[in-house]
């Protein structure tokens, strides 16, 4: 079953909703007991770096998660900045990422007339082929509420980019392990539809 | 590229839902949850919902309200009314609300939203400014509870110092154009965008689509927020809750883009 952990962060009930009116079985994990009949992982996330890793390293969960990620290779999708701690480091925090994928979390450059947080709806285009983005091709928009984005150290585990005052990486993945920037559970058809296509993987 | 925001923002009062004029005459104009099914429907932008008796009666946010509301939203949800301390700001965070919008508190305690900015990101702590003029000189003021509380602080002066604190976002709300329909003051939002590099949000006095694509012409990619406009129709102010369709904004962006802009 689709699995959300609940680390008291994002938007929770947004994602149960989605898969609900999908017919996807789905659930929540709060606790490590929890963390049964588990086939794919949602990690969401509002918030700061190193509230986020807080909250997670107090979960419970924490040992747990990395072994059904790096071991059982489980899907796993994180959202905003539960995509960013999938890195190593974030300039964000001084706390030590997940290290999932290889990279680090930046701020957008500081630029007269460029607004940050870069806030709002913008376009995403995939660059290869995942099936995260299957009829999501083409003029399809997500929401976006961030200052901070997650840079790969490996080209090849860019997975969608979007541009802001230049290009940046929106969606990154290495095999099981997948992150978008943006939120799906808030970004209507187009977050719907991603997320059918995260349940179908 | 990033596309300008249309926003529709809902005061509630009593847990129903009302639209004012001029921060006054409140009229109700339905449920709440039930407009936000609505807006899921008609695909919004965002959504702005302000409880306007929280810090008016000292009371706490409505968290059951809140809750409801964020799990109800399809899209983005910004909340403000009552929120004064740092706990309040994360409690609201953790139901699943995105931004969280402060107004008196950011006056009487500015460091409210350094502290905030810290433990949620910046991305979700919104500002809110309620701006009246005052005086023989028709000065930009900022005022707190509901428009009847002046601050003496200019609206660039202060919405620079949130900038600098740490606020993620500014909504410009004139009390002045409240409910008038007559469209945006582009005054105060030129004062303001001259002095901050946020996100901003503009609220008061759209009427048509015409006022947001010129509020957009002149100042570029923001949040175009109204109220009447989205709950009213025609000249007897009949509560109907509509939106742009998508076609009819992209087509008001793009003549906007090729215009030069």
């Amino acid at each position: 079953m689709i699995t959300i952990i609940d680390y008291g962060l994002g938007n929770i009930q947004a994602f149960l909703n989605i898969y609900k009116r999908l017919n996807i079985p789905v659930k929540t994990a709060s606790n490590a007991s929890e963390l049964k009949d588990v086939e794919k992982l949602i990690l969401p996330g509002v918030g700061a770096f190193d509230w986020a890793m807080n909250r997670l390293n107090a979960s419970g969960m924490r040992e747990l998660i990395d072994e059904l990620v790096l071991e059982k290779n489980y899907p796993i999708l994180g959202v905003c900045v539960g995509m960013q701690i999938m890195a190593n480091k974030s300039d964000e925090g001084e706390l030590p990422g997940l290290g999932w994928i290889n990279g680090k979390v930046s701020k957008f450059p500081d630029r007269r007339h460029v607004c940050l947080p870069h806030m709002g709806w913008n376009d995403v285009h995939p660059k290869t082929g995942n099936s995260l983005f299957h009829d999501l091709e083409k003029n399809s928009r997500f929401y976006f509420l961030h200052s901070y984005y997650f840079i790969p150290e490996n080209e090849e585990d860019v997975i969608a980019e979007t541009d802001y005052f230049g290009r940046f990486p929106s969606c990154i993945g290495r095999n099981n392990i997948l992150g978008v920037q943006f939120h799906p559970e808030k970004s209507h058809s187009w977050g719907v539809q991603l997320l059918k296509n995260f349940a179908g993987m | 590229m990033l596309r300008p925001r249309i926003i529709p923002c809902l005061l509630v009062r009593d847990k129903g839902l009302v639209k004012t004029i001029k921060f006054d005459e409140p009229k109700y104009v339905g449920d709440p949850l039930n407009a936000v099914r609505i807006f899921n429907e008609k695909e919004v932008d965002e959504l702005i919902v302000l409880d306007i008796d929280a810090t008016t009666k000292g009371n706490e946010p409505d968290y059951t309200l809140i809750k409801n509301l964020a799990a109800e939203c399809r899209m983005p949800l910004c909340y403000g009314g009552g929120v004064k301390s740092i706990d309040q700001v994360q409690k609201i965070v953790s139901l699943g609300v995105e931004k969280v919008a402060i107004s008196s508190a950011a006056v009487i305690n500015p460091e409210l939203i350094a502290e905030a900015a810290r433990r949620v990101g910046r991305q979700s702590i919104v500002v809110v400014m309620d701006v009246k003029k005052t005086g023989l000189r028709k000065r930009y003021e900022l005022f707190t509870h509901n428009g009847s509380k002046s601050t003496g602080f200019r609206p660039d002066d202060f919405a620079k110092k949130m900038e600098l604190l740490g606020a993620g976002e500014i909504v410009i709300n004139s009390i002045d154009n409240d409910g008038s329909m007559k469209g945006y003051d582009h005054n105060l939002v030129s004062q303001i965008r001259k002095t901050v590099n946020l996100p901003l949000t503009v609220m008061g006095g759209a009427g048509s689509l015409d006022d947001m694509g010129r509020l957009i012409q002149e100042f570029g990619v923001l949040g175009a927020g109204a109220g009447s406009f989205f709950v009213f129709k025609g000249k007897y102010r009949a509560v109907l809750i509509s939106y742009p369709s998508r076609e009819d904004l992209d087509r008001l962006f793009d003549s906007i883009i090729n215009s030069g802009k």
